[in-house]
């Protein structure tokens, strides 16, 4: 019997270190696998058995003599017993591209990896012109995962042809490929769980890119929010070098990539691409005006593709599997899967790789079982802090980005994160002026200034201070932040606040004595619904 | 505050080791925290020269990171996340009842040099909310029990090694 429990950072955290003490202590050398994904089960104990691979969850060290005796007789019997790992709905209703390796083994054993379809996309890749790749990418439709949803092909096609025209006596351009490891979204750990679980299906994506483009140079930017994740990556990067898969003749095919992680230090608007480039040039997080776009003068001014981690990741299966499979999964212009992470006050929460189009109803009762706490179910915020508060009213809304555009909402990197009956909307809309305050760049004053002024005017209207003149002010501070902001930090900021005052104005009301003002709120927040403009969602994240 | 010659040395070798990198200055910045617990004022200069850069650049650049501090901070480092997943799970409270049990706000040190308290926005384990990480670890489900245990394991590890080195 094989043993298998988790060192990805939420097993982790809910104790698999103690509970693989306690398997030492039985004789039992476990291998340390990446997780599932299934958070509400971790940690997660799998055993590879004569009936096939089992699991118990969640379990702790104290469970570990149960489940050895039980494992003699009749392992159904254990109460934490949870049937064949690949059985359980959760996990077998998934349509896993991205995922499909996660937590079968030890993600930085390399013969793993490759005995699992590992760098068969590199391989095709390496037999390929750049041009191909590029059209491959292309033809799979995938769109970045960052947030942004722009076409990765289309973005990879500018960096191919970037500084092709210096003539062929010159030295080749020198451009860059950047991983965005930032991802600073509250509700989001799928960067994080690919990159503890299966990491060299990153570094794949990224040599991948580079043959596409060109580039010798690849970087990670890792958030230092994620020492789990550094380790394992740094691990990986190590091995894959050794094996000759990074380097100056990958495979001995002539062709060189050479990678790095970099930490980020604690600043949320560093995953914004552009601050992103400044921070790893070794400078303060500062936007940039764009243009000149990163794809053109990225990192020290040369063309450079900055993709999320899970659009990198994507490549991998994009290239092994063809782009007609990748496109066969979605809807409309949403193609592929996508990973989306369940998260906040939820029962049953985790990574759920689905095509797109599943509604949010579905993803919520149907995988998550309602909340954690068992009170009902009152607001969702749907990627991360710049994401709207979605009322009941909205969750029939399919996982599609342009579905999400048109309630004014986004997908964004795929972020969920449940409330229940106990939020005070009042208090997450100043929670979302707060966190604009604390991570604004400072480039614009809309953004750097206007949070601050908008979370003393939410105090005001709280405190039922002059709040219809405050109400008022408060919606036209959100105009201003929201079209006189360089990025979609002071963008977005907004989306949040007027969502919750237009789904849950009642919660702006609480120390309102008279119930005078509570007519005059409603009315006001009515006018902020009516005046949500546009597609600014699409303009502030336009941004490629 | 000053430092001493060792820590002086001990600068200047970082820079030097630095150096080559391209856009190094981030990785210097946290291995001289690494070392030392914080970036004294007095690695500013050496930065700057070593790296031929004004010190208001260096400067600027500490000052714009939330992770690097200027000043020692306590044996350990003691964050609570106050991100919207694990406000739906009762962050809010964790926070009030962390700052109240060690008479801390945040970005202060408990007088034996213990912990210093400090907040976080997501730590990826949104999931099994609330989320606290104690230097390098991270703990999921964190109630106010769970956080007063986990306190008290850092102040005893700490009396323990003091009887020990009596
Ligand atoms: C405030 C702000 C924060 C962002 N944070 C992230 C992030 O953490 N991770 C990420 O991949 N993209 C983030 N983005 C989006 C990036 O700017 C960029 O669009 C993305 O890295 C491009 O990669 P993709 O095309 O693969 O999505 C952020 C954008 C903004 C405006
Ligand atoms: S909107 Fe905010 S974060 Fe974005 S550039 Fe302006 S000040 Fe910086
Ligand atoms: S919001 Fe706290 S861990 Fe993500």
């Amino acid at each position: 019997m094989i043993f298998y429990i988790p060192q990805d950072t939420t097993a982790l955290a809910l104790g698999s270190e103690a509970v693989a003490s306690a398997l030492q202590t039985a004789g039992i050398e476990p291998i340390r696998n990446g997780s599932r994904g299934l958070f509400w089960l971790e940690p997660l104990l799998e055993v590879e058995t004569d009936q096939g691979r089992i699991a118990f969850g969640p379990v702790s060290a104290k469970d570990i003599p149960s489940i050895i005796a039980a494992l003699d007789v009749d392992p159904a019997s254990h109460a934490l017993y949870q049937g064949a790992v690949a059985e359980i709905p959760y996990l077998k209703s998934q349509q896993r591209l991205t995922y499909a390796r996660a937590g079968l083994g030890d993600p930085v054993c390399l013969e793993n990896y490759q005995a699992l379809n590992g760098f068969q996309g590199l391989k095709k890749a390496l037999e390929m012109t750049g041009q191909q790749i590029v059209d491959e990418v292309k033809d799979s439709g995938l769109r970045g995962r960052g947030g942004a949803a722009f076409p990765a092909g289309i973005k990879w096609q500018t960096v191919h042809d970037a500084g092709a025209s210096t003539g062929a006596d010159k030295e080749p351009c020198q451009k860059y490929i950047v991983c965005n490891a930032d991802e600073g979204d509250s509700g989001t750990f799928a960067d994080r769980l690919v990159m503890e679980a299966d990491p060299y299906q990153l570094i794949e994506g990224m040599i991948i890119a580079g043959l596409a483009v060109g580039a010798t140079q690849g970087y990670i930017y890792l958030r230092s929010e994620y020492p789990v994740a550094h380790r394992l990556l740094n691990t990986a990067i190590e091995r894959a070098t050794q094996a000759n898969f990074l380097g100056d003749n990958i495979q001995d095919s002539g062709k060189q990539f050479h990678l790095e992680v970099r930490l980020g230090a604690g600043a949320y608007i560093c995953g914004e691409e552009t601050s992103l480039l400044e921070s790893l040039e070794g400078k303060r997080g500062m936007v940039r005006a764009k243009p000149p776009l990163p794809a053109i003068e990225g990192l020290f001014g040369k063309p450079t593709v900055v993709n999320n981690v899970l659009t990198l990741v994507a490549v991998s299966s994009i290239l092994e599997q063809g782009a007609a499979t990748y496109q066969n999964f979605g809807m409309g212009r949403s193609r592929g899967t996508l990973a989306i992470q369940l998260a906040g006050n939820i029962k049953r929460g985790g990574l759920i790789e689905l095509a797109f189009g599943v509604t949010l109803r579905e993803i919520v009762e149907d995988y998550g079982q309602g909340t954690y706490s068992g009170r009902p179910l009152r607001a969702i915020q749907v990627g991360g802090p710049l994401g709207a508060f979605l009322p009941e009213s909205q969750w029939d809304t399919p996982m599609d980005y342009e579905a999400f555009a048109a309630i004014k909402a986004m997908i964004g990197h795929g972020g969920i994160v449940v409330f229940d009956d106990g939020a005070d909307m009042a208090a997450q809309a100043r929670f979302a002026m707060e966190f604009c305050v604390v991570e604004s760049c400072g480039k614009c004053t809309p953004c750097r200034i206007g949070s601050v002024r908008g979370v003393e005017v939410i105090d005001r209207i709280v405190a039922n201070e002059n709040r219809d003149n405050n109400l008022i002010l408060l919606h036209e501070l959100c105009d201003t932040m929201e079209f006189g902001s360089l990025c979609a930090m002071g963008g977005m900021t907004p989306y949040p606040v007027r969502s919750a005052l237009s789904h849950f104005p009642e919660d702006f009301l609480i120390q309102d004595a008279t119930g005078a003002g509570q007519d005059a709120a409603l009315a006001s927040s009515q006018n902020v619904t009516g005046s949500l403009s546009g597609d600014a969602a699409g303009a502030a994240q336009g941004e490629n | 505050m000053g430092i001493s010659q060792i820590e002086q040395q001990s600068i200047s070798d970082l820079v030097g080791q630095y150096k080559p990198l391209s856009g190094g200055l981030l990785p210097l910045l946290h291995a001289i925290q690494g070392d030392l617990g914080y970036v004294p004022d007095a690695a500013v200069p050496i930065i700057a020269k070593g790296l031929n850069l004004s010190r208001a650049e260096v400067h600027g650049v500490i000052s714009f990171y939330h992770d690097f501090k200027t000043s020692p901070v306590g044996r350990h480092t003691v964050q609570i996340c106050r991100a919207e997943a694990c406000q739906s799970m009762g962050s809010r409270e964790l926070e009030a009842h962390a700052k109240q049990t060690l008479g801390l706000d945040y970005g202060e040190t408990t007088a034996d040099g213990a912990i210093t308290l400090e907040p976080v926005y997501c730590l990826g384990n949104c999931a099994c909310s609330p989320s606290v990480r104690i230097d390098n670890d991270i703990f999921a489900r964190v109630n106010g029990d769970r956080f007063d245990d986990l306190m008290d394991g850092l102040l005893n590890e700490h009396a323990s090694a003091e009887r020990s080195a009596k």
